[in-house]
Parts: structure tokens; C-alpha cells; sequence
């Protein structure tokens, strides 16, 4: 399953929080074109481990390989959207999709230019103009995908990124995600505790349970992407559910 | 549908305002309390009408003091909020002492004033500076503060420094704590600048209202009273389109929220 080429890789990673350990020798890794999921129960250090991985965070122990790259605790390297989508309300949409190229130091009409074209296939054409307030909230959740994926070199880490959204508007997006990806070319590791999210659109997944929060498992999904979302009512589908429930629930 | 909706909200408060003035033109009219004590609110429109040259001349000054002293209260609030903000050790030794000076009553300092800097526009200024600065230093700082931490790692991960951190999000979300902070000051700039004229000066409207007192001439007291309530008013409605000009965006969050 690990290939030599995973662009992502954490190796025994060990966090903890007021000598309080969140995280211990935790690793995965991220093959190029992958979307994988990190499932777990609230509490397991799901986010903390995504603030390791983005370099928000030094872990104690450990460290974070971009293509070979060590990038432990240094931010920027990784784009890394957190739980809400965080859309600044004082910036216009296009603005806020074209921050991280303003932040890596582009001038504002060049961060614009760039941006603009990925409007249209975001599905954000004639929001552009618009403050955030004004979007639904699943055109809000496609604004800060755009933003993530504009300041991303290739891998993206998503932190309960279709959660907030009702159960149709959610559909509609996994189908567009998915799609849009390989499109993309991203890598995606993202975070939920919705099971069948989980395994509706992933690769593979790895179960993060214990206090402190350990990889209690890593299953790998088949038949491989891109799946059609009636797999959801499949026999495999719920052996899959099983297994995991099983995991998470030890 | 908007605009209608914001005068029906208004007409209680423009209602209570009519039964004031009725309540008291029928006091004075009806000669329940002597013209000398009470003027009717015909004798004050009257004076408004036959001083105003007087009074323009006067609110003149009067606003040329408060406009400077509350662009350097501003100027000075703004540095000192910002560097407090950036500079931790700077806040924790300065916070106290900005809470101190507010409790100095500025009707003991305005004296002092005009001895240290004489009769001029300088006393008055300073004053008015003085007063002006304290609101919107600290509804800056509390700003500042109050930044969305989610949005601050957010920054971060993308590689922000401190800097543009403080560009792109702390200080367009102290916007709106900083206009709160503004439309109090603008009514402690006129309020300010009359108090130290009071003691002191050859002319503006804090001057002329020492004189039409000593002349007992109380409607002329209440046609002052009225403009400096009107000045106050009008600047700080210029406050509200400014910030509406500033903030396009809270149009749209007040919208949402009242769905």
C-alpha cells in the first residue's frame, strides 16, 4: 500500500497539551492523487494532529515530510482548511479566495488575476464581487475550498469540511469534490466523523481512537475511485461501516 | 421597505419628543413658571432665529477645536491602541494608567490647561484631545482582541506573519469596535471643547454661553444648549454614513442575522 513517492508522510508523531498527551507516535502517509480520511471519535486529537501536520504545531516528537521535505512546524507549506470556513467578512469573495497567494507576497491584482479564472469551475461565477455574508452556505464552503486549494502546492488538509452543511447540499458537493480533485490533481486528507462520508469518498482511512489518541487502524476502500455514490447502498459498503464501527467503539 | 420600516421604529421617540416640548410650552405659556426661570420654546426660537450670525460664528470656533483636538485624540489612539496591541509588556504597563486619567474630571484640568498654554486654541485642543482619545483607545485594544482565533491560525497556516496577520485580520475587525469608540468621542469633542471654553477664551460657544448667563438671558442659554445638541447630532450621524462608507460589508451581516 505505502508507495516510496507518498507526498505527505508523518512519521511517530507525539503531541501533548499541558502534560496532557493528545497524541502518540502517530504516522500516515498520503499518496500523490489520494483522497484519505482521518475518522475518529471527538476528542481523539483529529485536529491537533492536522495542526502538527499544517506546522500550526510542534509536535514533541516526530516529524513531517512534504515529498522528503522536513516542514515540521513550519506553516505555510501545506494548505490546511480549518473546521469553519473562516471567509473574512471584511474581504470580497475574490479576495478571500486569493488571500494565500497575497500572503506568499503577490500584489493584489496579481493574486485576483489568478484567482478569477477558477470561479467558474468552483461553481462561484458572479460571486466574486460579493462579501461572504451574501453566500449560502454551501457557496461559502466552495469559496474556502477555493481559497485552500489556491494556496496549496498539491495536498490539502480539510478539517470537517462538508459538516455544517444539510444532508442534499452535502451530496451535491462530495459529487463535486470528488470530481474536481482529479481534475485538480490535489491530495486530500480530511477530517470527519460521518462514517459513511468516510467511506463514500475515500481511498483509504485511518481510524484514530484512545486516549491518547493512537492509529487504531487503516483500511483501504475498493472498488477504488471514482465510485458512484449508490455504492452507499451496497453490501460492501455496510461491511466496511461494520468494521469501523467495531474499531471505534473498542 | 427598509427606509419605512426605519421611521415607523423612529416615531415613538419622535412622539415622546412632542409631548416634551408640549408639556413644556404649556408650562411657560401658561404662566405656571416664571419666563426668567423657564423661557417658553418660542422665546428660544426666536433668540435661535435673531443670534444666529452670533451663534455660527461662534460654533465655528467651537468645531474648528473640536475637529482638531479629535483628530490628534484619534491620531493618538490609534498609535498607542496599535502598539499596546503588538507589544505585550507596553499594554500591561500602560492599560492602568490610561484607566487612571479617565477618572481626572476634565472640568479640573481644563483650568490648568489654560494656565500652562493661555487663552488660545491650544488649551481647548489639548483638552478635547484628551477626552476623545480614551474611547476609541480602548474599543481598539478590545478590538484587537477580540480577534477570531480560528481565523488568526488560519493566517498562519498560510505562512502570514505578524504583520499581515494584523493587515488582512486583526485590524479591519477592530473596525467596527473603532467606530463604536468614534461616535462616543464625537459627542465628548464638542461637549469638551465647550467645557473648556467655559473657563476661559475670547470666543466660541462654550464663551457666549459664561455671557448670555451672566446676562440671565436663559433663552439664548437654551438656543446654545439646542445648537451644540444639533452639532453633536449631525457629527455623529457623519459617523454612522462613514462607517456605513468604511464597512460596506456589515450591510450584508445585519441583513443575515435578521432572517
Amino acid at each position: 500500500m505505502e508507495t516510496e513517492d507518498a507526498v505527505l508522510r508523518a512519521e511517530h508523531i507525539t503531541k501533548s497539551y499541558d502534560s496532557r498527551c493528545i497524541l502518540k507516535d502517530v504516522s500516515l502517509h498520503l499518496n500523490a492523487g489520494e483522497l484519505v480520511c482521518l475518522l475518529g471519535v471527538s476528542g481523539a486529537g483529529k485536529t491537533t494532529l492536522f495542526h502538527a501536520l499544517s506546522g500550526l504545531e510542534t509536535p514533541e516528537e516526530g516529524r513531517v515530510l512534504l515529498s522528503g521535505e522536513d516542514i515540521t512546524g513550519r506553516p505555510g507549506k501545506i494548505s490546511y482548511m480549518l473546521q469553519r470556513d473562516l471567509l473574512l467578512p471584511h474581504k470580497k469573495v475574490l479576495d478571500n479566495a486569493a488571500l494565500p497567494l497575497v500572503i506568499a507576497g503577490k500584489s493584489k491584482r496579481e493574486a485576483r488575476a489568478e484567482a478569477a479564472p477558477y470561479f467558474a469551475p468552483f461553481g462561484l461565477s458572479g460571486t466574486e464581487d460579493k462579501y461572504p455574508a451574501q453566500l449560502s452556505g454551501g457557496m461559502r464552503q466552495r469559496a474556502a475550498l477555493l481559497r485552500t486549494f489556491l494556496g496549496s502546492k498539491g495536498v490539502v488538509l480539510l478539517d470537517e469540511p462538508f459538516s455544517a452543511l444539510d444532508a442534499l447540499t452535502k451530496r451535491e458537493l462530495h459529487r463535486w469534490y470528488m470530481g474536481m480533485m482529479d481534475q485538480l490533481h490535489l491530495t486530500t486528507l480530511f477530517i470527519t466523523h460521518d462514517i459513511d462520508e468516510a467511506i463514500l469518498l475515500s481511498d483509504r482511512i485511518y481510524i484514530l481512537a484512545g486516549h491518547p489518541g493512537t492509529i487504531a487502524a487503516e483500511l483501504t476502500i475498493l472498488p477504488p475511485r471514482p465510485r458512484d455514490l449508490s455504492f452507499g447502498l451496497q453490501p460492501e459498503f455496510l461491511d466496511y461501516k461494520r468494521q469501523i464501527l467495531s474499531r471505534l467503539e473498542q | 421597505m427598509k427606509k419605512s420600516q426605519s421611521i415607523t421604529s423612529k416615531l415613538p421617540a419622535l412622539a415622546a419628543l412632542a409631548v416634551v416640548a408640549a408639556i413644556w410650552c404649556g408650562a411657560s405659556e401658561g404662566g405656571f413658571v416664571p419666563a426668567f426661570m423657564l423661557p417658553s420654546p418660542l422665546d428660544v426660537v426666536q433668540a435661535l432665529i435673531s443670534d444666529a450670525p452670533v451663534l455660527a460664528a461662534n460654533a465655528a470656533v467651537t468645531l474648528q477645536e473640536a475637529f482638531w483636538g479629535l483628530g490628534i485624540g484619534i491620531a493618538v489612539a490609534v498609535a498607542l491602541a496599535t502598539l499596546m496591541h503588538r507589544v505585550r509588556w507596553l499594554y500591561r504597563a500602560l492599560y492602568p494608567i490610561l484607566v487612571i486619567t479617565q477618572t481626572i474630571p476634565t472640568i479640573a484640568l481644563a483650568p490648568l490647561l489654560v494656565l500652562w498654554m493661555g487663552f488660545g486654541m491650544a488649551p481647548k485642543i489639548t483638552l478635547v484631545a484628551l477626552t476623545t482619545f480614551f474611547p476609541i483607545a480602548v474599543s481598539l485594544l478590545e478590538g484587537y482582541a477580540s480577534t477570531d482565533r480560528a481565523a488568526a491560525d488560519l493566517l498562519r497556516a498560510m505562512g502570514a506573519s505578524r504583520r499581515q496577520i494584523f493587515l488582512h485580520l486583526e485590524f479591519p475587525a477592530a473596525l467596527s469596535f473603532f467606530f463604536s469608540g468614534l461616535r462616543v468621542s464625537v459627542s465628548y469633542a464638542v461637549v469638551g471643547a465647550v467645557i473648556s471654553e467655559w473657563l476661559g477664551g475670547f470666543e466660541g460657544l462654550g464663551v457666549y454661553m459664561t455671557r448670555v448667563n451672566k446676562a440671565y438671558a436663559f433663552d439664548k442659554m437654551f438656543a446654545v444648549i439646542i445648537v451644540i445638541v444639533v452639532i453633536s447630532l449631525l457629527l455623529m450621524l457623519l459617523v454612522t454614513a462613514l462607517r456605513r462608507l468604511v464597512m460596506p460589508w456589515e450591510a450584508y451581516e445585519k441583513i443575515e442575522r435578521n432572517d
